[in-house]
């Protein structure tokens, strides 16, 4: 069996590589260009980075650059706490009889993860309209806060699955109070879901489009919206380096929250039995 | 605390205190909105691209105009565009398995311990990367002046520019370049859980590694795959940036007419019944992943 097992083997990781060149060559090609010396054509004249200089002395990014932030920071903020006092309340939730059981409000968490974002989208355009508040970045952020909470929710209780609950329980044996065992005891222990959380809600409200571009006012633009609005009327390099700046920041953020979120050694998946 | 009724009604009192918030933002910010947008879907729109008010609301029943919306959108060109859509979905969530299977494998069977974090966590980073600019990477790489054009024309192979852009292929490529994390991932999760000593009884018993594979693999895996089908699926089925922008106005998909009612067509009311046909299809794939998990069970983590 071995030697058609070790071709097979080479065939699977050939094809994984493969997929993975497939994953990753758009990506790469988009930083290259970024670099070109060259406006029009895909044909490499050169290295510069005048496309990131345009963009630093480029008076019109500045907007959408500090409403992302805004919305991000903001909407962040606000699902952090509400995502992980859900997450809290779910994991002990056993209590709660039906029909607002368990099942009722991780549906609702679920939500605003499975409903497409144009359908999203629409219905908040709609909902705005019909309680006739004037679209601006609030409405931008209160749409954010929606799927930001589900994604805090979805990170936080997986952390806390693996939440040993005898550790609450000899701190209570010690002596400590509810506060004191929460503090001193859980806090700690999830703290690394809610920052992941955090952080990964973060980027998808710095990334995000189609629900943007329907509750957003005037003068709400964000990146997301000010890049597509360029890149609709033609490819030019400083998209290609506000592309780049953006999906380099976000990665960065990405990472820490995968490092935060990395399986601890020692620790059995799963935790409490 | 010495009450007991006290005692017993204060956890539930506080896990109750805990959910509150999310129930309220999510109540009034998401669950409001697409109500109200479902009893839009009845209306008729106005002559301003408003919603025109019903008068007699018996006789407005009684007139079945309240369905004409729903009629409509399964008419001429927006059925041939509802079509569209599902057979996109259907194909791209086809070649996401195909493509992804053989990685998952690789990555939980065969890469070496060192290899498969670095393989897991690059799997991991594009799922939460700007789906905007990584479907803006394929526009560099397929329009007229492209990079694929460019190799093609400056090699001999072609002497005309090749119209990669704007057309069904293009938003293929979209659908499964931006679909396939979804689709890697859940696999992964459930080759990894995968008892090895079954595969080496399947052998030991005599079994060609294609039937272990069909007769073993295949079904013990099936959580993965199910997962994963509805993770590519969702997305794909109301995909609106990726046939925007390689599709251009050739391939059009229901979310982009979703998004032609709420701007320049101001129709609200066919928007909102489009929006919740595609909510429909949402929420039964999400319906039948559930009856399959409860009936499976042990499905967590996937």
């Amino acid at each position: 069996m071995s030697a058609r097992s070790a071709w097979g083997g080479r065939l699977l990781a050939a094809h994984a590589w493969a997929v993975y060149l497939f994953l990753y060559a758009p990506i790469a090609i988009l930083i290259v260009f970024s670099f070109n010396n060259e406006k029009q054509t895909a044909v490499w004249k050169g290295f510069t980075t005048q496309w990131y200089s345009a963009l630093l002395d480029d008076r019109f990014i500045r907007t959408p650059v500090a409403n992302s932030l805004i919305v991000a920071g903001a909407s962040t903020a606000v699902a952090t706490i509400v995502g992980t006092l859900a997450a809290l309340g779910l994991a002990r939730y056993k209590l709660i009889p039906r029909p607002l059981g368990q099942g009722a409000t991780r549906g609702l968490l679920m939500l605003p993860l499975v409903i497409p974002e144009i359908v999203v989208g629409a219905a908040l355009l709609t909902f705005f309209g019909v309680i006739d508040w004037e679209l601006s970045l609030w409405t931008v952020i209160i749409a954010h806060v929606g799927f930001s909470t589900s994604y805090v929710a979805v990170v936080v209780g997986a952390r806390l699955a693996g939440f040993d609950r005898t550790l609450e329980e000899a701190a209570a044996d010690l002596g400590a109070g509810p506060l004191a065992t929460f503090v001193r005891v859980k806090l700690p222990l999830i703290l690394p879901g809610i920052v992941a959380g955090a952080l990964l809600a973060f980027t998808v409200s710095i990334d995000d489009y189609v629900i943007t571009s329907f509750v957003a006012g005037t003068g709400a633009t964000t990146l997301p919206l000010y890049i597509y609005s360029k890149l609709k009327t033609g490819v030019t390099p400083e998209v290609n380096a506000v592309s780049t700046a953006l999906l380099l920041f976000t990665v960065v953020l990405i990472l820490i929250a995968q490092w935060l979120l990395r399986p601890r050694s020692g620790a059995t998946p799963g935790g409490e039995k | 605390m010495n009450n007991p009724t006290a005692r017993r009604w204060a956890e539930p009192l506080r896990v109750f205190g805990l959910v509150l918030p999310a129930w309220a933002a999510l109540g009034v910010f998401f669950v409001a909105p697409l109500a109200i947008m479902l009893v839009i879907s009845f209306a008729q729109r106005d002559a301003y691209g408003g919603i025109r008010p019903i008068e007699d609301l018996r006789a407005y029943l009684r007139s079945w105009q309240w369905l004409a919306n729903y009629r409509q959108s399964f008419e001429g060109m927006y059925l041939t565009i509802l079509w569209r859509s599902v057979w996109m979905a259907v194909a791209t969530t086809a070649i996401c398995i195909l493509i992804s299977y053989p990685v998952a494998y690789y990555i939980a069977l065969l890469a070496r311990p060192r290899w498969k974090n670095l393989l897991l966590v690059l799997a991991v980073v594009p799922f939460w990367t700007s789906f905007l600019i990584r479907t803006y990477a394929w526009m560099l790489i397929l329009r007229t002046q492209g990079l694929a054009n460019t190799v093609l024309l400056s090699s001999g192979l072609i002497h005309q520019p090749l119209d990669l852009l704007y057309n069904d292929f293009a938003v293929m490529i979209g659908l499964v370049y931006g679909e396939l994390p979804f689709m890697i991932l859940p696999l992964y999760a459930s080759l990894e859980k995968l008892d090895r000593t079954l595969l080496e009884a399947a052998a030991d018993l005599g079994a060609a590694r294609a039937a272990t594979f069909w007769r073993v693999t295949v079904p013990l895996t099936m959580p993965g795959i199910v997962a994963g089908v509805v993770l590519v699926f969702i997305p794909s089925i109301g995909q609106f940036i990726v046939s925007d922008l390689l599709g251009g106005a050739k391939t059009v998909l229901v979310g982009n007419l979703i998004n032609d009612q709420f701007s320049w067509a101001r129709n609200r009311p066919f928007g909102s019944a489009l929006a919740f046909e595609v909510t429909a299809v949402v929420l039964a794939t999400v319906a039948w992943y559930a009856i399959y998990a409860r009936k499976r069970g042990g499905m967590e983590g996937l």
